[in-house]
């Protein structure tokens, strides 16, 4: 089953053999050392297995004379319950370790704090102590590991399950209604790193795309500067604004510093600043914004945001005022 | 076939010659099905009507394969796929899986044992009515689930039906009451059958047959129907309180409202993981008389081969929270599932070992059923070897939720179970029908399944490892999975032929297969003292069995078994 190396698999950009923080190179090393106890049963029982079905081949299937009746053994017998059970414990030491190492961590004073959101079908990433939310992608400060400084997510979720999978970052750690779990990534190179949602969310769970971009200090306290700057005031886009203020927008979505200050969607104030748009789906640009707004299902069917129905200038209009807002 | 040459003293006398039957009405023989109540048809019965499910859940996985075989595909709808996961999941777990392993157990069990029928003959045939209601019904939501005009509405929840997507808000319609109330009538009718089964093996073995000197078959078929008790009422009782919650307004599962998720994830893996086993105990039972007779040897340590299936059984009801490690439960209760979920491979290797050691020092006559077999021993080995890859939580935190995990459990289900399944009828045919299947025609579809299973599900879990999560109705490009998907697409076609294959060999041979008297493949257990088929009550007279192999005993008086128990 195994037939190539890690090294190949490791070229994936969501291999789980690549790993890029402390979480899942712990999960990598474990991993190896399973797949190698494993993989060596596996040798020695099916070696066994072939052999024996070789060995003990009869061609002829209407003359035999029957074979030597054995009954069992048991000196046999118990030695591959105990062995097997030795194993088992070795295991089971092992695997408790990383169990402990991981999830009862002590978090450092100077952790990053991510609050982790989940809805049908995207992402909200609200970041307390600096004021920021953002939505789909999340930035995170790359971690020294001199001077570590890991990003803890608290997550839940607002509708249904859902589930936080960056594979070269850590493993999955599932958002639920009226529950926080809590689980910490240290990148060690920046880069962007992707995931998706991993558990079963409704229609359009397979596009519930995750970006996380691990930013060098520098960039992570540039981007945090612009995340934190009221949305534009662009005097040329202001018929757009005047659309998006006038129109069922501000139900969902939040745009600071004006009236829109829904949470339904993703919060819009920075929106222009995304690689993409409906979490992932889709590249963030003029003709794609333009076409989810004015029906979202042609891109991704079943999302939850209605077709907003706007005339053509209308359209223009918001699709060239969300594009501004860096 | 037809004639073994070791000479057979039976318990009866032996009529080769199929008895030729006044030709009935069709009606005749429809009402005489309907309203049987003899162990043998009920179990015909349970049988063919997992072999049309097979096929329907077939169809629904080829759908699904043809969408993911290139990315961004646009086969199906989103909605469509989903729908199409959850019919295959619930279908092949709840109405192929346990109605085709309770037909065989219905079919041998009373055979193995020396009775003349069931304990409770008309709770069987209530039983199999209420569990075909349930597989009817999941169906009918096609044309139910909106209203009766709502034609192309189906569940599409999942077939594990996480709350709350469950709940009213999320679910609107009935489709998702009609998987619920789908799955309660074949829990009840599992109920009905696994109190059947238990009390026919406790009450009504013939005489001499004592607890230990049972088929092995006998003893899987005690443990797994035990089981049934304890998983199906969880379920049972989580499918009620979803309804409560979906009609009355109860918050069980409904979070919007202060309810759990969680609670109903552990409601239905003390249901879902006991379902494992409940599945794989019966391939084991078949794997048990298969193999022995095919390799010429009696099975190796049988004490210990019960006693592993007993501890399995426990073990089995303590180790539901491992499909849960992501939850967020805390590192203790982790540690906990680790080590219960670890230590339920000991028994299963003490199983796996003595099987090897029954095949070492034999004869090995290599008939589909034994082939089946092989496949299944390679198979059923990887599956538990990824078992344990999945029990090590931190691993687990990465493969759960992937095709890793669908490649794992397909390898339990398709590659350990489907083919004991298979290997069951091939061996058994000849005593149901009195006719064999081709052996021609079982080769190929032996090594066309062997072929496509392995490209299917080997490959599968590549791309689990490389971050596909399962459930997706389609994949960005660009991740190393295309390649993968494309093999496993492929993989599932040759599978569907293989089957294909199958299936028209069980009718082809049904007229034309070659006549196989009552002992073809010269066996040891009671059911091959019969005529094939066996009369309606069975046996004529009631055996008397002195060892665990009577039918050794009658063919070797020199040597018999008792001597060596």
């Amino acid at each position: 089953m195994f037939i190539h190396s890690p090294s190949y698999f490791a070229q994936s950009s969501t291999s789980i053999f690549s790993p890029a923080a402390t979480p899942s190179h712990w999960i990598f090393t474990l991993s190896m050392f399973v797949l190698s106890i494993t993989g060596l049963i596996f040798l020695i029982v099916a070696g066994l297995l072939t052999y024996a079905l070789i060995r003990y081949r009869h061609r002829n299937l209407l003359t035999y004379n029957e074979p030597t009746q054995i009954y069992g053994s048991n000196q046999i017998e118990l030695a591959w319950t105990v062995i097997p059970a030795l194993i088992v414990v070795m295991l089971f030491l092992t695997t408790s370790r990383v169990i402990l190492a991981t999830q009862d961590a002590k978090k450092p004073a100077d952790a990053v704090d991510v609050v982790v959101v989940g809805h049908q079908f995207w992402w909200e990433f609200r970041y307390p102590k600096l004021g920021i939310v953002t939505a789909n992608e999340l930035h995170v400060p790359v971690s020294d590991p001199a001077h570590p400084t890991p990003t803890y997510l608290e997550m839940s979720s607002a509708d249904l399950d859902h589930s936080f999978w960056v594979p070269r970052l850590a493993g999955k750690m599932d958002l639920i209604p009226n529950r926080v779990n809590t689980m910490w990534i240290d990148p060690e190179t920046a880069g962007l790193y992707l995931g998706q949602c991993a558990q079963y969310c409704g229609v359009q769970h397979a596009k519930m795309l995750l970006r996380v971009y691990a930013d060098s200090p520098k960039d992570f306290a540039a981007w945090v500067a612009q995340q934190q700057k009221p949305a534009v005031e662009d005097p040329t886009v202001a018929e757009g604004r005047e659309v998006f203020l006038h129109n069922a927008c501000v139900n969902c979505h939040t745009v600071s510093g004006t009236m829109a200050n829904g949470r339904f969607g993703p919060d819009l104030t920075h929106v222009a600043s995304r690689d993409t748009i409906a979490s992932g789906a889709v590249e963030n640009n003029a003709y794609n914004l333009k076409k989810w707004i004015d029906n979202p299902d042609s891109l991704k069917p079943g999302a939850l945001m209605p077709p907003m129905h706007l005339n053509d200038h209308d359209l223009n209009a918001i699709t060239a005022y969300l594009t501004t807002l860096h | 076939m037809a004639d073994s040459v070791t000479s057979l003293t039976s318990v009866e006398a032996i009529d080769v010659t199929p008895v030729q039957k006044p030709r009935q009405l069709f009606l005749e023989v429809l009402y005489d099905w309907i309203t049987t109540v003899d162990h043998k048809k009920i179990g015909l019965m349970y049988i063919a009507y997992s072999l049309v499910f097979l096929i329907v859940g077939g169809i629904e996985a080829i759908i699904m394969r043809i969408q993911l075989a290139v990315p961004h595909g646009t086969f199906v709808s989103p909605q469509v796929f989903n729908r199409m996961f959850t019919l295959h999941g619930t279908t092949m777990v709840f109405f192929v899986g346990m109605p085709i392993l309770f037909g065989f157990g219905n079919y041998l069990v009373p055979l193995m044992i020396g009775a003349r029928d069931m304990a409770f003959p008309r709770l069987n045939a209530f039983s199999f009515w209420i569990s075909a209601l349930g597989g009817i019904l999941l169906y009918y939501s096609f044309i139910g689930g909106v209203g009766l005009y709502g034609a192309g509405s189906a569940p599409d929840v999942g077939w594990f039906a996480y709350a709350p997507l469950t709940a009213k808000v999320f679910s609107p319609g009935h489709s998702t009451d009609y998987w619920t109330l789908s799955i309660l009538l074949s829990g009840i009718g599992s109920i009905g059958t696994a109190l059947n089964i238990v009390t026919t093996i406790i009450c009504m073995r013939c005489p001499g047959m004592k607890l230990n000197r049972m088929p092995l078959l006998s003893w899987l078929y005690l443990v797994t129907s035990s089981m049934v008790f304890i998983a199906i009422s969880p379920l049972t009782a989580a499918q009620i309180m979803l309804l409560l919650d979906r009609y009355i307004g109860s918050h069980f599962f409904d979070t919007q409202a202060g309810g759990s998720a969680v609670l109903w994830m552990h409601f239905f893996w003390i249901f879902g993981h006991p379902e494992v086993y409940i599945l794989v105990l019966p391939a084991f039972a078949f794997a048990n008389e298969i193999i022995p007779v095919f390799s010429r040897k009696a099975v190796f340590g049988y004490p210990a081969m019960v006693a592993a299936s007993v501890g399995i059984g426990f073990i089995s009801m303590s180790v539901w929270a491992h499909h849960m490690f992501a939850v967020g439960m805390g590192a203790g209760a982790n540690v906990f599932f680790v080590f219960s979920t670890m230590i339920i491979s000991v028994p299963t290797g003490i199983k796996i070992f003595n099987w090897l050691a029954t095949i070492w020092g034999g004869k090995i006559r290599f008939a589909s059923p034994m082939l089946f077999s092989v496949g299944f021993l390679f198979q059923f080995l990887i599956a538990g070897l990824t078992g344990i890859m999945l029990s090590v939580a931190p691993f687990d935190w990465q493969l759960t939720g992937s095709y890793f995990v669908v490649a794992h459990f397909h390898y339990v289900l398709v590659g350990a179970i489907l083919f004991m399944i298979f290997a069951a009828f091939y061996y058994w045919y000849p005593k149901v029908t009195g006719r064999m299947m081709s052996e021609r025609l079982g080769k190929w579809h032996f090594w066309l399944m062997v072929i496509g299973f392995h490209m299917t599900f080997d490959f599968m879990h590549i791309p689990g490892l490389l971050g596909m999560p399962r459930r997706i109705y389609t994949y960005e490009p660009g991740r190393g999975w295309e390649i993968w998907n494309l093999i496993v697409s492929i993989g599932a076609i040759v599978q569907a032929v293989a089957t294909l294959i199958f299936v028209y060999n069980l009718i082809h041979s049904y007229y034309k297969g070659e006549v196989a008297g009552n002992d073809p493949w010269d066996a040891w257990t009671l059911e091959w003292s019969t005529a094939s088929p066996p009369p309606v009550y069975n046996f004529a007279t009631t055996p008397v069995v002195h060892s665990r192999r009577p039918l050794w005993d009658i063919k070797h008086p020199e040597d018999p078994d008792w001597n060596y128990e």
